[in-house]
């Protein structure tokens, strides 16, 4: 268990280096380097901003300072927000995306497990028929769709919450109910299957003849392993959903992670799409962590191998 | 059928009737033949251009001379539809090639080489998975140009690697099963069987599981150009025009429905497709459909 905590932990490592790596190298594909954006701006001035953020270094000397900032934890500071570190504007950003992400999980979770186990209880009747075919159509709604068609009715027409900003306490709901009703299909499904494969198992026959309640057969037996599906597709998607979805973002014009990665991607703040592609890898590898631990818990069958 | 009859079906040609039996799949067969065939031919019976303007006739409703109306440039939303149609079809179709390709490629290198160089290469995939890659997509969009051909290249570059777990998986489970022994001792060359026999039986999964990709992959397109990161109007495919739609909801809200439903709709039909493809070719998860 530790080795395999430990071993993963150096994979997580290796990847945000890559990331690092990946960023960097593509961010250097820019024609005319990155501080192309400063308009009326003289020669001289220009040679002193790269001197002033490294940039006139060889490439390989600079991919060197940014292995060493995030290695110390000292992170540079963004190009375009003078004076600010990437880490404040991470740590402006991310409350927000977390804010609607972690709601948003909890929607999808809150309708898409009952809605999944309701069908998988009655395999094959015109429940479980419609309950499918309501999570097959939230799967096909796009969220650009869904989400413009929210703020109209709850915020242009109902005028319940604001259609867009973040200003108001409430205003994580309607960005949540979005992007929380498409994923509470995706785990509808992924739930009424796996209910219904391991309600055919052999253990649950064991459990019924040893003589549980039908409701202790459901949730104390099968959904601990029906949940494993679940759970692995939720480590990618909770961390997918707590650094922000761009789409959800940009309808609802949130001042959330997604929105500060797409303006760095387009006015060339490389500093910024470097920290922000590696907090969301760094993201990305504790979940499917946390997701392998505790599908090891829920499953004695699962044994953790580094 | 009949067991005289089921005996003498080639494996394609017996999926094919199971998957065509369900009249579900038919249908979404059906809408979707019906759809590339209206994408394809539609912009050019149409009597208007996809971006040509009518700036005295603004938004309308569908009218006889519009079907399904004009949007705030006075552009016809039918022939605008059809065209995105055609293009966010062409990147869907084109990436997923692009994905089916690479992850095959290196699904097959991986299966066949076995031993340490498989697990090596299964190890990239496992920490390739833990890659931002709509990350890494956003940012080669935004500096490196918004042209087409990159849009479904970047697209299906990212999406190989369930493909490739998927073949790598099937060329473990056949690669020592007797027919492959059987051909090699008869001095059947590497290629010849990785060809005739290998790929052939790998075909279903393939099938299936770009059948699967092809939603995610026109998804990806239409987020991207909704951002306004992917297709650049006034060339138009599904994400643009959603994006545009979504501009002026309050006013319009059919600007925003139309492209939608047909997108949604496609979207539908694929995944329907998907699963009936996945029970077509195995006949034991027809029970759990």
């Amino acid at each position: 268990m530790i080795r395999f905590i430990v071993s993963r932990i150096v994979q997580g490592i290796i990847v945000i280096f890559a990331v690092i790596t990946i960023t960097f190298a593509l961010s250097k594909m820019v024609p005319g380097g990155a501080v192309r954006n400063e308009r009326n701006i003289t020669e001289e001035a220009r040679k002193a901003q790269e001197e002033y953020y490294g940039l006139n270094k060889p490439w390989i000397v600079q991919l060197g300072l940014q292995f060493k900032h995030y290695a110390m934890l000292d992170l540079p500071e963004s190009y375009h927000y003078k004076g600010r570190g990437v880490d404040e504007i991470i740590a402006s950003g991310f409350p927000v995306s977390a804010a609607v992400g972690g709601a948003a999980l909890l929607i999808a979770l809150g309708i898409g497990v009952p809605l999944g186990a309701f069908a998988a209880l009655r395999p094959n009747t015109f429940e479980d028929r419609a309950s499918t075919l309501a999570a097959t159509l939230g799967i096909c709604t796009p969220s650009m769709v869904l989400g413009p068609l929210i703020a109209l009715l709850f915020g242009l027409k109902l005028r319940w919450f604001n259609a867009s900003g973040w200003f108001d306490a409430s205003d994580w709901v309607l960005p949540a109910l979005t992007l929380g009703v498409i994923y509470s299909a995706y785990i509808a499904r992924l739930t009424r299957g796996s209910l219904r494969e391991t309600l055919a198992q052999e253990f649950i026959r064991t459990a019924r003849a040893k003589g549980a309640s039908e409701g202790a057969v459901v949730f104390l037996h099968a959904m601990k392993l029906a949940s494993l599906p679940v759970l692995n597709y939720l480590g990618p998607a909770a961390a997918g959903l707590l650094t922000g979805s761009f789409i959800v973002e940009t309808v609802f014009q949130l001042p959330g992670l997604g929105q500060f990665f797409i303006a760095a991607a387009t006015n060339g703040d490389h500093q910024l799409t470097i920290a922000i592609s590696t907090f969301y890898a760094a993201l990305i590898v504790a979940f499917n962590l946390l997701v392998d631990i505790l599908q090891a818990a829920l499953n004695p069958r699962i044994r953790l191998q580094a | 059928m009949s067991s005289g009859t089921k005996q003498s079906l080639s494996p394609m040609r017996a999926a094919w009737q199971r998957l065509m039996r369900q009249r579900m799949n038919a249908c979404a067969l059906g809408f979707l033949a019906a759809l590339v065939l209206l994408c394809g031919i539609g912009p050019k019976l149409s009597p208007y251009d996809q971006s040509q303007q009518d700036l005295e006739l603004k938004a309308t409703n569908p009218s006889m001379a519009h079907w399904l109306g004009t949007d705030p440039l006075g552009r016809d939303m039918l022939t605008r539809i059809l065209h995105g149609g055609r293009v966010s079809l062409e990147v869907g179709l084109l990436a997923t090639a692009v994905a089916a390709i690479i992850g095959v490629f290196y699904g097959m290198t991986s299966g066949l080489a076995g031993g340490r160089t498989d697990a090596a290469m299964m190890r990239i995939v496992d920490i390739l998975y833990a890659f931002p890659f709509i990350n890494f997509v956003i940012l080669l969009m935004a500096i490196v140009g918004r042209e087409f051909w990159l849009i479904f290249v970047a697209i299906g570059a990212v999406e190989w690697l369930t493909m490739a777990r998927v073949v790598r998986g099937q060329v473990l489970a056949l690669k020592n099963l007797e027919f492959i022994i059987a051909a090699r001792a008869c001095g059947a060359g590497f290629w010849h069987i990785v060809w005739r026999h290998l790929l052939p039986n790998v075909m279903g999964p393939i099938i299936i599981y770009a059948s699967l990709t092809v939603p995610g992959v026109m998804l990806l397109e239409a987020a991207l150009s909704f951002l306004g990161l992917g297709i650049q109007p006034p060339d138009a495919s599904w994400g643009v025009l959603i994006q545009e739609g979504a501009k002026s909801v309050e006013s319009y809200p059919w600007l925003l429905l139309y492209p939608g439903i047909f997108f949604s709709a496609t979207l539908l039909a694929l995944n329907l497709l998907g699963d009936g493809l996945r029970d077509a070719f195995d006949p034991k998860s027809m029970s759990q459909q």
